[in-house]
């Protein structure tokens, strides 16, 4: 199974007709496809509008691929499930996020293993072909690196210290 | 007496986000609030199922900065929880929530932490750059980006 997902935010159809595209000479996959509100009707995907977090994270653990936005919450969600994820960075100029941001995190994020950036249509589709049935990274662990966890901690902790004396060990 | 109970030392935080990746990435930081009470505040009511059971979940209207009559809504609605849990430490991974939450908190002398989105690899986020001069601590995730800017670096979500 493939997920094709716009996050929780806002549609993202020049997404979502790629994907109905490839689903169009691919009828042997199943895709699920969670599309946001939006007017797009695509003709060959299951689709979902939005859905709670857990069912969201079940299917990015059940797929082969996750196929979505350059956001970080699907691209957190599937390092931690371990699921290749190609994703396509919205643009700016056409208002699909404020601006050309999600360039910079796929960018900056292509080195990892599973993640897979397509900077245009064409390309995703020819990733489409080339991805699904791809191997699986490592998941990564479920928490943040133990220096910002220690970092906060800390900061958190800090109140106590402040406000109470220390008692001797 | 009440420095001999553990509990009445426990620090209380406000954690907030708002949903999608600001809200996974609070979610990764869980571990840096064991030892403390912990109030969550997002907006979407189906995180829930994300927070342990001994922590409080609050639900705030989303919004955009574009939207100023839900902005507002979401603003008091903030300032009222910020005012019935008078948290210690207000904590926010972004974006418009956290911005008032941390701006609130300080107001009635919380320490403040804005963790800047990882997703902001080149430049701190709006919401960053407006809450710095009210904030206790800035972090970037990116270590070239907290040098070029002056926040701090300590590590990332991922």
């Amino acid at each position: 199974m493939i997920f094709a997902t716009t996050g929780s935010q806002m549609p993202f159809d020049r997404l979502i007709r790629v994907v109905d595209e490839w689903a169009a000479t691919h009828p042997e996959k199943k895709i699920v496809a969670q599309i946001g509100v939006t007017d797009l009707v695509p003709a060959n995907l299951e689709t979902r509008t939005t859905m709670p977090p857990s069912e969201f994270a079940q299917l990015v653990a059940d797929a082969e691929l996750v196929v979505g936005h350059a956001g970080m919450g699907t691209i957190l969600t599937a390092f931690r499930h371990g699921t290749p994820v190609l994703v396509l960075p919205r643009r700016g100029d056409l208002q699909e996020t404020r601006n050309d941001h999600q360039f910079a995190t796929a960018r900056r994020l292509a080195d990892r293993p599973g993640l897979h950036v397509a900077l245009d249509e064409a390309s995703l589709l020819a990733a489409l072909d080339r991805l699904s049935g791809c191997d699986r990274p490592e998941p990564i662990p479920p928490h943040a690196s133990d220096e910002l966890i220690d970092f906060i901690r800390g900061f958190v902790q800090g109140h106590r210290e402040g406000s109470t004396p220390n008692t001797p060990s | 007496m009440s420095r001999l109970t553990t509990r009445n030392t426990r620090p209380r935080i406000l954690a907030v986000a708002s949903g999608g990746g600001h809200w996974v990435q609070l979610m990764r930081l869980r571990p840096a609030f064991e030892d403390a009470d912990v109030t969550y505040v997002t907006v979407q009511a189906t995180s829930k199922e994300d927070v342990p059971e001994t922590s409080t979940f609050l639900v705030v209207p989303d919004a955009t900065r574009w939207d100023r009559f839900r902005l507002v809504r979401m603003a008091l609605r903030l300032f009222w929880i910020v005012l019935r849990s008078r948290p210690d430490v207000v904590i926010s991974t972004g974006a418009a929530p956290g911005y008032f939450a941390l701006r609130f908190g300080r107001w009635l002398g919380a320490r403040t932490m804005w963790i800047d989105s990882i997703a902001n690899a080149e430049e701190l986020s709006m919401s960053a750059t407006r809450i710095r001069p009210h904030a206790t601590m800035v972090l970037s995730q990116w270590e070239d980006v907290a040098e070029r800017t002056g926040v701090e670096y300590h590590g990332a979500v991922l």
